[in-house]
């Protein structure tokens, strides 16, 4: 989705505030909101995918406006009730309506000190082919899909060199909608920073993308 | 269960929250029955307040057994004292005086980082280590959100996850660095990675002239989190090195 979340490269956005002594978290709210996100995931509803996309559903002036943490709240009171476990009646009164079950098993403290990794590891499933080679030129693809996806717009349709492989992950655009996993490989791939952004930028410099297959085609060089 | 699973109308949904947020606030006895607020008029404030809503928000989930305090309490403690930036710094300072440690670490992060004994949070991150050179400067950054290699550095700060680094570390690297105070010679490459999978970037600063004296832990003291994330550079105290 071509939305406000994906800000590589816009101008207008200030200067960035550096905090010294920063807390880890500004205020008790945050770091409850901060562990029930956490907890909640542990109930393996939705994946890492679907998670990151329902931030970026939140109205775009909502998303600029908002703090960080008040991103994850929004976002996490939606969610509850697009998953289903709590009613709208129940988030507006704050109580469980009379009759509502209990989670089972309720959750535990043990659940919660699983900080399990939230993604699958990267395999090596040789059954998965890379479609791209370390060293070969590529081109990141012109595409714009409507939901979720990790491919910036800054670099779409622009060339780039396959500078690493780093195996096999889940693809967030199916991933992120409950659409099927596609694993496929991802790869580091360089960019000319003149190649992104034009003649201004310093030839010396490059980002580096982290790039699913379905994301490039070849160029033929 | 709910009636719909689309997500709320926003006006729609801060008006059920004011509820919600007033019931967690109001003791129970001074609702009353014929006047709840789940009514269609605005003269009910829109609560802003992030801290009301959380907690409505939290005790609805522990009385259905969804959270648990004493669990969001030990996930706290964790984010607060036992994962952060000195993790990083301990994986810095032995790869500056360990040759072999810090092969290992550039290539095969994943083990040498759990070599260090930072226990089960760094299993499963999938981290690069990224080398500063004199010729070489490496920088973090996620566009997209606020990708952060968690388990080395603990949570990310404000300025990390701020539209204004988001937005204009991949265009103009150089100028944010300045904004740090760091100003690179134009020989210098910089390389900006961009956290858009699952990867996660640790930079290696490079180790501080002068610090040949020092200990692993006296040098692990010195390694801030800016300089794990690329927008400083490790220095000397002031007053120079130590004898």
């Amino acid at each position: 989705m071509n939305g406000v979340h994906d800000m590589g490269g816009m101008q207008c956005m200030g200067p960035i505030n550096h905090e010294a002594n920063e807390p880890v978290f500004h205020s008790v709210w945050e770091s409850r909101v901060y562990a029930i996100n956490r907890a909640l995931g542990a109930w393996h509803k939705w994946n890492l995918d679907a998670w990151r996309y329902d931030i970026e559903l939140l109205p775009p002036a909502d998303y600029l406006r908002m703090s960080y943490y008040e991103k994850w709240l929004a976002a996490m009171e939606n969610r509850v009730v697009k998953y289903g476990m709590v009613t709208k009646e129940e988030l507006a009164s704050g109580k469980p309506t009379s009759g509502s079950s209990k989670a089972t098993p309720v959750f535990t403290v043990a659940m919660a000190r699983v900080l399990e990794p939230r993604i699958k590891a990267p395999s090596n499933d040789p059954s998965v082919v890379p479609l791209f080679r370390v060293g070969e030129r590529v081109r990141a693809r012109n595409i714009n899909p409507v939901g979720h996806t990790r491919l910036p717009r800054y670099a779409r349709g622009k060339t780039g060199k396959v500078v690493l492989d780093h195996g096999v992950f889940l693809f967030p655009d199916t991933n992120s909608q409950f659409l099927g996993e596609k694993r496929q490989h991802v790869y580091s791939v360089q960019f000319a920073a003149r190649e992104l952004w034009g003649e201004d930028s310093s030839p010396k410099d490059s980002v580096y993308l982290d790039m699913w297959d379905d994301y490039l085609e070849h160029t033929g060089s | 269960m709910a009636d719909d699973t689309t997500p709320m109308d926003r006006r729609g949904f801060l008006k059920r929250a004011a509820t919600g947020a007033m019931a967690a606030a109001v003791p129970s006895s001074m609702h009353s029955q014929d006047h709840d607020h789940d009514h269609d008029h605005d003269h009910q404030v829109v609560p802003s307040d992030p801290a009301l809503r959380t907690k409505a928000l939290e005790s609805l989930l522990v009385e259905k057994g969804l959270v648990d305090q004493t669990a969001l309490d030990a996930l706290i403690d964790t984010f607060e004292h036992k994962v952060g930036p000195r993790n990083g710094a301990k994986v810095v300072a032995r790869a500056w005086v360990d040759p072999s440690y810090k092969a290992r670490l550039l290539s095969d992060a994943a083990s040498a980082i759990a070599e260090i004994g930072l226990g089960k949070v760094a299993v499963g991150d999938h981290t690069l280590v990224l080398e500063n050179t004199p010729k070489v400067h490496n920088l973090v950054v996620c566009t997209l959100c606020s990708c952060y290699p968690w388990s080395v550095l603990g949570l990310p700060p404000m300025w990390y996850k701020s539209t204004a680094y988001r937005s204009r570390a991949v265009i103009d690297p150089r100028g944010v660095l300045r904004e740090f105070g760091l100003q690179l010679d134009e020989d210098v490459e910089v390389r900006v990675w961009d956290s858009t999978a699952e990867l996660r970037y640790l930079v290696l600063p490079e180790r501080p002239a002068g610090s040949e004296n020092l200990s692993e832990s006296e040098l692990a003291e010195l390694v801030t989190r800016d300089a794990m994330v690329g927008v400083a550079k490790v220095s000397m105290p002031a007053g120079g090195a130590k004898a």
